[in-house]
Protein backbone atom coordinates (compact mmCIF):
# COMPACT_ATOMS: atom_id res chain seq x y z
CA UNK A 1 0.00 0.00 0.00
CA UNK A 2 1.36 3.42 -0.99
CA UNK A 3 0.20 7.16 0.47
CA UNK A 4 -2.84 8.62 -1.00
CA UNK A 5 -4.45 11.69 -0.17
CA UNK A 6 -5.98 11.41 3.66
CA UNK A 7 -9.41 9.93 3.47
CA UNK A 8 -11.51 10.94 6.58
CA UNK A 9 -11.60 8.55 8.49
CA UNK A 10 -14.11 6.40 10.41
CA UNK A 11 -15.23 6.26 13.68
CA UNK A 12 -14.55 2.44 14.00
CA UNK A 13 -10.97 3.41 12.47
CA UNK A 14 -10.57 6.21 14.67
CA UNK A 15 -11.16 4.14 17.54
CA UNK A 16 -8.97 1.02 17.00
CA UNK A 17 -6.14 3.72 16.24
CA UNK A 18 -6.90 5.32 19.37
CA UNK A 19 -6.83 2.18 21.25
CA UNK A 20 -3.45 1.59 19.48
CA UNK A 21 -2.00 4.64 20.79
CA UNK A 22 -3.17 3.68 24.44
CA UNK A 23 -0.82 0.56 23.97
CA UNK A 24 2.50 2.30 22.02
CA UNK A 25 3.41 3.84 25.25
CA UNK A 26 4.45 -0.08 26.51
CA UNK A 27 7.43 0.21 23.80
CA UNK A 28 9.05 3.57 25.75
CA UNK A 29 8.69 1.45 28.58
CA UNK A 30 10.69 -0.97 27.29
CA UNK A 31 13.15 1.11 25.60
CA UNK A 32 13.43 2.73 29.71
CA UNK A 33 14.04 -0.72 31.31
CA UNK A 34 16.59 -1.51 28.34
CA UNK A 35 18.36 1.62 29.14
CA UNK A 36 18.72 1.38 32.96
CA UNK A 37 19.63 -2.37 32.94
CA UNK A 38 22.44 -2.01 30.32
CA UNK A 39 23.41 0.99 32.35
CA UNK A 40 25.60 0.06 35.90
CA UNK A 41 23.98 -0.27 39.31
CA UNK A 42 25.29 3.13 40.74
CA UNK A 43 23.30 4.66 38.04
CA UNK A 44 19.98 2.72 37.73
CA UNK A 45 18.04 5.26 39.55
CA UNK A 46 19.08 8.55 37.57
CA UNK A 47 18.87 6.62 34.27
CA UNK A 48 15.22 5.42 35.08
CA UNK A 49 14.34 8.84 36.67
CA UNK A 50 15.72 10.79 33.13
CA UNK A 51 13.44 8.36 31.39
CA UNK A 52 10.64 9.77 33.04
CA UNK A 53 11.86 13.47 33.28
CA UNK A 54 12.88 13.61 29.33
CA UNK A 55 9.29 12.44 27.99
CA UNK A 56 7.87 14.91 30.43
CA UNK A 57 9.85 18.06 29.27
CA UNK A 58 9.69 16.31 25.38
CA UNK A 59 5.86 16.10 25.78
CA UNK A 60 5.92 19.55 26.68
CA UNK A 61 7.86 21.58 24.93
CA UNK A 62 6.51 19.63 21.88
CA UNK A 63 3.21 20.68 22.82
CA UNK A 64 3.77 24.12 23.27
CA UNK A 65 6.08 24.58 20.19
CA UNK A 66 6.87 21.55 18.30
CA UNK A 67 3.73 20.39 17.33
CA UNK A 68 2.86 24.13 15.78
CA UNK A 69 6.09 23.85 13.53
CA UNK A 70 5.13 20.10 12.58
CA UNK A 71 2.01 20.90 10.78
CA UNK A 72 -0.09 18.26 11.52
CA UNK A 73 -2.90 20.76 12.91
CA UNK A 74 -2.77 22.45 9.03
CA UNK A 75 -3.60 26.31 8.82
CA UNK A 76 0.06 27.45 7.05
CA UNK A 77 2.81 26.09 5.86
CA UNK A 78 6.54 27.99 4.64
CA UNK A 79 7.01 26.93 1.16
CA UNK A 80 9.85 27.83 -1.22
CA UNK A 81 9.65 27.35 -4.97
CA UNK A 82 12.76 26.30 -6.23
CA UNK A 83 13.00 25.09 -10.14
CA UNK A 84 9.45 25.77 -10.41
CA UNK A 85 8.34 23.10 -7.70
CA UNK A 86 6.87 24.06 -4.35
CA UNK A 87 9.33 22.76 -1.30
CA UNK A 88 7.54 22.71 2.02
CA UNK A 89 9.73 23.10 4.90
CA UNK A 90 7.75 23.98 8.02
CA UNK A 91 4.65 24.30 9.11
CA UNK A 92 3.30 26.66 11.24
CA UNK A 93 0.46 25.86 12.92
CA UNK A 94 -1.64 27.44 16.09
CA UNK A 95 1.12 27.22 19.49
CA UNK A 96 -0.05 25.16 22.67
CA UNK A 97 -1.67 22.73 20.70
CA UNK A 98 -4.71 25.39 20.74
CA UNK A 99 -7.63 24.35 17.92
CA UNK A 100 -6.73 20.73 18.78
CA UNK A 101 -10.26 19.49 20.18
CA UNK A 102 -11.59 21.51 16.79
CA UNK A 103 -9.57 19.96 14.89
CA UNK A 104 -10.46 16.48 11.87
CA UNK A 105 -9.51 13.31 14.10
CA UNK A 106 -6.91 12.24 11.85
CA UNK A 107 -5.17 15.45 12.60
CA UNK A 108 -5.92 14.78 16.50
CA UNK A 109 -4.40 11.10 16.21
CA UNK A 110 -1.31 12.36 13.61
CA UNK A 111 -0.79 15.06 16.88
CA UNK A 112 -1.06 11.96 19.58
CA UNK A 113 1.57 9.84 17.23
CA UNK A 114 4.21 12.88 17.15
CA UNK A 115 4.06 13.28 20.99
CA UNK A 116 4.45 9.73 21.96
CA UNK A 117 7.18 9.82 18.79
CA UNK A 118 9.38 12.57 20.43
CA UNK A 119 8.68 10.90 23.90
CA UNK A 120 10.46 7.86 22.02
CA UNK A 121 12.86 9.63 20.49
CA UNK A 122 14.31 11.43 23.44
CA UNK A 123 15.10 7.98 25.32
CA UNK A 124 17.42 6.82 22.47
CA UNK A 125 20.42 9.04 23.33
CA UNK A 126 19.86 9.24 26.89
CA UNK A 127 20.81 5.61 26.60
CA UNK A 128 23.90 5.99 25.05
CA UNK A 129 25.12 8.94 27.74
CA UNK A 130 24.17 6.35 30.65
CA UNK A 131 26.67 6.71 33.46
CA UNK A 132 28.38 10.38 32.64
CA UNK A 133 25.36 12.67 30.79
CA UNK A 134 24.18 14.80 33.62
CA UNK A 135 20.05 15.00 34.26
CA UNK A 136 20.14 18.47 33.29
CA UNK A 137 22.22 18.12 30.16
CA UNK A 138 19.46 15.23 29.05
CA UNK A 139 16.38 17.28 29.94
CA UNK A 140 17.77 20.19 27.85
CA UNK A 141 18.93 18.57 24.75
CA UNK A 142 15.34 16.68 24.93
CA UNK A 143 13.84 20.16 24.97
CA UNK A 144 15.95 21.30 21.79
CA UNK A 145 15.02 17.61 19.85
CA UNK A 146 11.55 18.66 20.59
CA UNK A 147 11.55 22.13 19.65
CA UNK A 148 13.72 22.11 17.08
CA UNK A 149 14.94 18.68 15.59
CA UNK A 150 11.65 16.53 15.61
CA UNK A 151 9.34 18.98 14.26
CA UNK A 152 11.48 19.87 11.27
CA UNK A 153 11.70 15.83 10.60
CA UNK A 154 8.21 15.05 11.14
CA UNK A 155 7.00 17.83 9.22
CA UNK A 156 9.23 16.95 5.94
CA UNK A 157 8.83 13.30 6.35
CA UNK A 158 4.80 12.91 7.93
CA UNK A 159 3.05 16.16 8.10
CA UNK A 160 3.18 16.78 3.83
CA UNK A 161 6.74 18.31 3.81
CA UNK A 162 9.21 17.77 0.72
CA UNK A 163 10.42 14.27 1.45
CA UNK A 164 6.46 13.40 1.95
CA UNK A 165 5.75 15.04 -1.20
CA UNK A 166 8.50 13.77 -3.85
CA UNK A 167 5.99 11.70 -5.18
CA UNK A 168 3.67 14.25 -6.16
CA UNK A 169 6.02 16.87 -6.94
CA UNK A 170 8.98 15.18 -8.09
CA UNK A 171 7.31 11.63 -9.41
CA UNK A 172 9.97 10.27 -7.20
CA UNK A 173 8.11 6.88 -5.77
CA UNK A 174 5.24 7.58 -3.62
CA UNK A 175 7.18 10.10 -1.95
CA UNK A 176 9.51 9.09 1.59
CA UNK A 177 7.68 6.20 3.57
CA UNK A 178 8.30 5.89 6.89
CA UNK A 179 5.28 4.70 8.50
CA UNK A 180 6.51 3.62 11.83
CA UNK A 181 8.90 6.26 12.63
CA UNK A 182 12.27 4.54 11.41
CA UNK A 183 13.87 8.05 10.55
CA UNK A 184 11.83 10.55 12.39
CA UNK A 185 12.16 8.69 15.67
CA UNK A 186 14.93 5.69 15.42
CA UNK A 187 17.32 7.07 12.70
CA UNK A 188 17.34 10.41 14.53
CA UNK A 189 17.66 9.18 18.01
CA UNK A 190 20.74 7.15 16.74
CA UNK A 191 21.99 10.20 15.25
CA UNK A 192 21.56 11.79 18.61
CA UNK A 193 22.81 9.24 20.99
CA UNK A 194 26.26 9.40 18.59
CA UNK A 195 26.32 12.95 19.07
CA UNK A 196 26.50 12.91 22.59
CA UNK A 197 28.83 10.12 23.06
CA UNK A 198 31.46 12.08 21.11
CA UNK A 199 30.34 15.21 22.90
CA UNK A 200 30.29 13.84 26.27
CA UNK A 201 33.23 11.53 25.92
CA UNK A 202 33.39 7.54 27.05
CA UNK A 203 32.79 6.47 30.84
CA UNK A 204 36.06 6.64 32.96
CA UNK A 205 38.27 3.91 32.31
CA UNK A 206 36.50 2.60 29.50
CA UNK A 207 39.73 2.84 26.90
CA UNK A 208 43.02 2.28 29.04
CA UNK A 209 46.14 3.49 27.25
CA UNK A 210 46.73 -0.38 27.13
CA UNK A 211 44.98 -3.68 25.31
CA UNK A 212 41.24 -4.11 24.30
CA UNK A 213 38.38 -1.58 25.87
CA UNK A 214 37.57 -2.45 29.52
CA UNK A 215 34.47 -4.52 29.43
CA UNK A 216 31.29 -2.67 31.26
CA UNK A 217 28.16 -5.21 31.43
CA UNK A 218 24.58 -4.00 31.85
CA UNK A 219 23.83 -4.42 35.50
CA UNK A 220 20.63 -6.29 35.24
CA UNK A 221 19.94 -8.55 32.12
CA UNK A 222 16.54 -9.30 33.54
CA UNK A 223 15.19 -5.27 32.80
CA UNK A 224 16.89 -5.25 29.35
CA UNK A 225 15.38 -8.92 28.49
CA UNK A 226 11.73 -8.08 29.64
CA UNK A 227 12.09 -4.26 28.24
CA UNK A 228 12.59 -6.40 24.83
CA UNK A 229 8.94 -8.29 25.58
CA UNK A 230 7.63 -5.45 26.46
CA UNK A 231 8.85 -3.31 23.60
CA UNK A 232 7.36 -5.81 21.32
CA UNK A 233 3.88 -5.19 22.87
CA UNK A 234 3.93 -1.20 21.78
CA UNK A 235 5.92 -1.91 18.53
CA UNK A 236 3.17 -3.93 17.47
CA UNK A 237 0.76 -1.11 18.26
CA UNK A 238 3.23 1.40 17.11
CA UNK A 239 3.50 0.03 13.02
CA UNK A 240 -0.13 -0.33 13.01
CA UNK A 241 -1.27 2.92 13.72
CA UNK A 242 1.51 4.63 12.11
CA UNK A 243 0.80 2.45 8.92
CA UNK A 244 -3.81 3.55 9.83
CA UNK A 245 -2.07 7.05 10.23
CA UNK A 246 0.77 7.66 7.66
CA UNK A 247 0.37 5.32 4.77
CA UNK A 248 -3.69 5.54 5.22
CA UNK A 249 -3.48 1.59 4.96
CA UNK A 250 -7.25 -0.60 5.05
CA UNK A 251 -8.19 -2.18 8.38
CA UNK A 252 -7.77 -5.63 6.45
CA UNK A 253 -3.98 -4.81 6.60
CA UNK A 254 -3.23 -4.69 9.73
CA UNK A 255 -2.78 -7.76 10.95
CA UNK A 256 0.14 -8.38 8.11
CA UNK A 257 2.33 -5.53 9.71
CA UNK A 258 1.39 -7.23 13.14
CA UNK A 259 3.13 -10.06 11.51
CA UNK A 260 5.56 -8.51 9.68
CA UNK A 261 6.67 -6.95 12.73
CA UNK A 262 6.88 -10.18 14.88
CA UNK A 263 8.78 -12.08 12.18
CA UNK A 264 11.58 -9.29 11.65
CA UNK A 265 12.23 -9.33 15.35
CA UNK A 266 12.03 -12.83 15.64
CA UNK A 267 14.40 -13.24 12.52
CA UNK A 268 16.75 -10.41 14.05
CA UNK A 269 16.89 -12.69 17.50
CA UNK A 270 17.65 -15.71 15.36
CA UNK A 271 20.25 -14.14 13.56
CA UNK A 272 22.05 -12.18 16.00
CA UNK A 273 22.03 -15.79 18.63
CA UNK A 274 23.25 -17.62 16.03
CA UNK A 275 26.14 -14.81 15.39
CA UNK A 276 27.21 -14.51 19.15
CA UNK A 277 27.08 -18.36 19.36
CA UNK A 278 29.53 -18.74 16.57
CA UNK A 279 31.85 -16.13 17.78
CA UNK A 280 31.77 -16.51 21.92
CA UNK A 281 30.58 -19.79 21.67
CA UNK A 282 27.55 -19.13 23.60
CA UNK A 283 24.73 -16.61 23.01
CA UNK A 284 25.30 -13.18 24.42
CA UNK A 285 22.13 -12.13 26.36
CA UNK A 286 22.30 -8.11 25.80
CA UNK A 287 23.72 -8.61 22.46
CA UNK A 288 20.27 -10.71 21.77
CA UNK A 289 18.36 -8.12 22.85
CA UNK A 290 19.73 -5.38 21.00
CA UNK A 291 19.11 -7.49 18.01
CA UNK A 292 15.96 -8.30 19.06
CA UNK A 293 15.42 -4.40 19.39
CA UNK A 294 17.33 -3.79 16.09
CA UNK A 295 14.54 -6.12 13.75
CA UNK A 296 11.56 -4.28 15.72
CA UNK A 297 13.42 -1.11 14.53
CA UNK A 298 14.29 -1.85 10.47
CA UNK A 299 10.27 -3.23 10.78
CA UNK A 300 9.10 0.36 11.61
CA UNK A 301 9.91 1.03 8.19
CA UNK A 302 8.81 -2.02 6.12
CA UNK A 303 6.72 -3.48 7.75
CA UNK A 304 3.63 -2.11 6.49
CA UNK A 305 5.30 -3.10 2.93
CA UNK A 306 7.23 -6.20 3.04
CA UNK A 307 5.97 -9.71 2.79
CA UNK A 308 6.28 -12.08 5.77
CA UNK A 309 9.48 -13.64 3.74
CA UNK A 310 10.58 -10.02 2.98
CA UNK A 311 10.45 -9.07 7.04
CA UNK A 312 11.87 -12.14 8.00
CA UNK A 313 15.06 -11.42 5.33
CA UNK A 314 15.16 -7.41 6.65
CA UNK A 315 15.06 -8.82 10.29
CA UNK A 316 17.54 -11.66 9.91
CA UNK A 317 20.12 -9.20 7.92
CA UNK A 318 19.74 -6.70 10.86
CA UNK A 319 20.29 -8.75 13.10
CA UNK A 320 23.77 -10.09 11.60
CA UNK A 321 24.86 -6.64 11.38
CA UNK A 322 24.07 -5.62 14.75
CA UNK A 323 26.36 -7.56 17.19
CA UNK A 324 28.91 -7.26 14.46
CA UNK A 325 28.75 -3.14 14.55
CA UNK A 326 28.39 -3.18 18.03
CA UNK A 327 31.63 -4.12 18.08
CA UNK A 328 33.38 -2.26 15.26
CA UNK A 329 32.40 1.13 16.78
CA UNK A 330 33.63 -0.20 20.35
CA UNK A 331 36.99 -1.50 19.65
CA UNK A 332 37.67 0.15 16.07
CA UNK A 333 36.17 3.29 16.70
CA UNK A 334 36.54 4.06 20.23
CA UNK A 335 32.72 4.71 20.87
CA UNK A 336 31.52 4.35 24.12
CA UNK A 337 27.36 3.47 23.59
CA UNK A 338 26.37 1.70 26.16
CA UNK A 339 23.31 0.83 25.10
CA UNK A 340 24.14 0.58 21.66
CA UNK A 341 21.99 2.98 20.23
CA UNK A 342 23.79 4.16 17.32
CA UNK A 343 23.88 0.47 15.80
CA UNK A 344 20.19 -0.52 17.04
CA UNK A 345 18.76 2.86 16.01
CA UNK A 346 20.43 4.36 13.94
CA UNK A 347 21.98 1.60 11.76
CA UNK A 348 18.99 -0.37 12.16
CA UNK A 349 16.72 2.50 10.72
CA UNK A 350 18.72 3.01 8.27
CA UNK A 351 18.77 -0.65 6.75
CA UNK A 352 14.52 -0.83 7.69
CA UNK A 353 14.03 2.72 5.42
CA UNK A 354 16.52 1.02 2.48
CA UNK A 355 14.35 -2.56 2.43
CA UNK A 356 10.95 -0.05 2.06
CA UNK A 357 12.13 1.06 -0.89
CA UNK A 358 12.77 -2.22 -2.18
CA UNK A 359 9.52 -4.00 -0.71
CA UNK A 360 7.14 -0.84 -1.74
CA UNK A 361 5.05 -1.19 -4.82
CA UNK A 362 5.67 2.00 -6.35
CA UNK A 363 8.40 2.31 -9.00
CA UNK A 364 11.04 4.74 -8.16
CA UNK A 365 10.68 4.16 -4.51
CA UNK A 366 14.23 3.77 -3.10
CA UNK A 367 15.43 6.69 -4.85
CA UNK A 368 12.45 8.55 -2.76
CA UNK A 369 14.28 6.37 0.29
CA UNK A 370 17.93 7.50 -0.40
CA UNK A 371 17.13 11.12 -0.54
CA UNK A 372 15.19 10.53 2.45
CA UNK A 373 18.10 8.96 4.31
CA UNK A 374 20.93 11.97 2.48
CA UNK A 375 18.25 14.42 4.18
CA UNK A 376 18.71 12.72 7.72
CA UNK A 377 22.59 12.00 7.31
CA UNK A 378 23.37 15.50 5.27
CA UNK A 379 21.01 17.72 7.00
CA UNK A 380 19.86 16.25 10.75
CA UNK A 381 23.13 15.00 11.95
CA UNK A 382 25.32 17.98 11.73
CA UNK A 383 22.38 19.92 12.98
CA UNK A 384 22.11 17.80 15.81
CA UNK A 385 25.68 17.74 16.70
CA UNK A 386 26.41 21.69 16.36
CA UNK A 387 22.53 22.34 18.39
CA UNK A 388 24.09 19.59 21.04
CA UNK A 389 27.50 21.11 21.16
CA UNK A 390 26.17 24.78 21.78
CA UNK A 391 24.31 23.20 24.16
CA UNK A 392 27.17 21.64 25.95
CA UNK A 393 28.35 25.17 26.15
CA UNK A 394 25.79 26.22 28.74
CA UNK A 395 24.85 23.00 30.60
CA UNK A 396 28.09 20.89 30.24
CA UNK A 397 27.14 17.55 29.48
CA UNK A 398 29.65 15.45 31.01
CA UNK A 399 29.31 14.86 35.07
CA UNK A 400 32.13 15.75 36.92
CA UNK A 401 35.42 12.97 37.84
CA UNK A 402 34.44 13.08 41.36
CA UNK A 403 30.46 12.29 40.61
CA UNK A 404 31.13 9.80 37.68
CA UNK A 405 33.35 7.51 40.87
CA UNK A 406 30.62 8.12 43.15
CA UNK A 407 27.88 6.96 40.86
CA UNK A 408 25.10 9.06 39.12
CA UNK A 409 22.52 8.11 41.76
CA UNK A 410 24.06 9.27 44.84
CA UNK A 411 25.79 12.47 43.03
CA UNK A 412 22.30 13.50 41.14
CA UNK A 413 19.93 12.05 43.02
CA UNK A 414 21.57 11.62 46.56
CA UNK A 415 20.47 7.81 47.25
CA UNK A 416 21.11 4.67 45.13
CA UNK A 417 18.68 1.95 43.42
CA UNK A 418 19.93 -0.82 45.21
CA UNK A 419 21.21 0.66 48.92
CA UNK A 420 21.72 -2.59 50.09
CA UNK A 421 23.60 -3.86 47.62
CA UNK A 422 27.77 -3.00 47.16
CA UNK A 423 28.64 -0.75 44.87
CA UNK A 424 31.62 -1.36 42.71
CA UNK A 425 33.96 1.03 42.22
CA UNK A 426 36.07 1.84 38.53
CA UNK A 427 39.17 -0.48 39.85
CA UNK A 428 36.45 -3.21 40.15
CA UNK A 429 36.39 -3.42 36.45
CA UNK A 430 40.11 -3.34 35.60
CA UNK B 1 39.08 17.17 11.94
CA UNK B 2 36.15 16.86 14.29
CA UNK B 3 34.16 19.60 12.63
CA UNK B 4 35.34 19.57 9.22
CA UNK B 5 33.98 16.51 8.25
CA UNK B 6 30.10 17.53 9.59
CA UNK B 7 30.60 20.41 7.93
CA UNK B 8 31.44 18.45 4.57
CA UNK B 9 27.97 16.79 5.16
CA UNK B 10 25.77 19.50 4.73
CA UNK B 11 27.25 19.35 0.89
CA UNK B 12 26.10 15.70 0.41
CA UNK B 13 22.77 16.69 0.97
CA UNK B 14 22.68 19.53 -1.26
CA UNK B 15 23.90 17.54 -4.00
CA UNK B 16 20.65 15.41 -3.68
CA UNK B 17 18.71 18.38 -3.69
CA UNK B 18 20.16 19.72 -6.92
CA UNK B 19 19.63 16.34 -8.57
CA UNK B 20 15.96 16.81 -7.86
CA UNK B 21 15.86 20.18 -9.01
CA UNK B 22 17.97 20.09 -12.03
CA UNK B 23 17.59 16.50 -13.35
CA UNK B 24 14.32 15.09 -14.76
CA UNK B 25 15.56 11.95 -15.76
CA UNK B 26 16.42 9.31 -13.09
CA UNK B 27 19.57 8.04 -14.13
CA UNK B 28 21.12 11.62 -13.83
CA UNK B 29 18.79 12.21 -10.22
CA UNK B 30 20.16 8.42 -9.10
CA UNK B 31 23.53 9.28 -9.88
CA UNK B 32 23.91 12.38 -8.29
CA UNK B 33 21.91 10.84 -5.59
CA UNK B 34 24.83 7.93 -5.18
CA UNK B 35 27.48 10.92 -5.19
CA UNK B 36 25.66 12.76 -2.54
CA UNK B 37 25.64 10.21 -0.12
CA UNK B 38 28.85 9.43 -0.93
CA UNK B 39 29.92 12.54 -0.02
CA UNK B 40 28.05 12.31 3.54
CA UNK B 41 29.78 9.17 3.62
CA UNK B 42 33.39 10.60 3.42
CA UNK B 43 32.35 13.09 5.63
CA UNK B 44 30.97 10.71 8.23
CA UNK B 45 34.34 9.04 8.23
CA UNK B 46 36.38 12.45 8.33
CA UNK B 47 33.97 13.09 11.87
CA UNK B 48 34.81 9.66 12.90
CA UNK B 49 38.50 9.75 12.66
CA UNK B 50 38.66 13.41 14.05
CA UNK B 51 36.67 11.89 17.04
CA UNK B 52 38.83 8.86 17.62
CA UNK B 53 40.40 9.48 21.06
CA UNK B 54 44.08 8.46 21.15
CA UNK B 55 44.35 5.34 23.96
CA UNK B 56 44.10 6.34 27.37
CA UNK B 57 41.60 9.12 26.66
CA UNK B 58 39.18 8.35 28.86
CA UNK B 59 41.35 8.45 31.85
CA UNK B 60 40.79 11.00 34.54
Amino acid sequence: MVPSAAPAVSDAVFALTLALMLLAPMAIAGVALINTGLGRSRSAAQAMLGCLALIAVAAIVFAFIGASLTGSLGLKEVVLHVAGKPWSVLGLGPFLLRGLGAAAPQAQLAVLFEILAVAMLVLLPWGSGADRWRLAAGCASAAVLAAIVFPLASHWIWAGGWLAALGANFSVGAGFLDAGGAATVHVIGGLSALAVVWIAGPRRGKFPKEGLSTAMPGHNAIYVLFGCLLALVGWLAWNMAGAIIWVHAPLAALPGTAINTLLSASGALAATFSVTRFRFGKPDASLCANGWLAGLVASSACAAFASPVGSLFVGGVAGVFTPLLVEVLELALSIDDPTGAITVHGAAGLWGLIAAGFFAPQAGQLLAQLIGIAALLGFFFPLIYFLFALLNRFVPFRVDPDGERMGMDLHEIGGGAYPEFVIHRDESYR
Amino acid sequence: MKYAGLLVMPAGFFLTLAALALFPDPGRRIAFVLCGLAVEGLGMAVAVRGHMLPRGGSQP
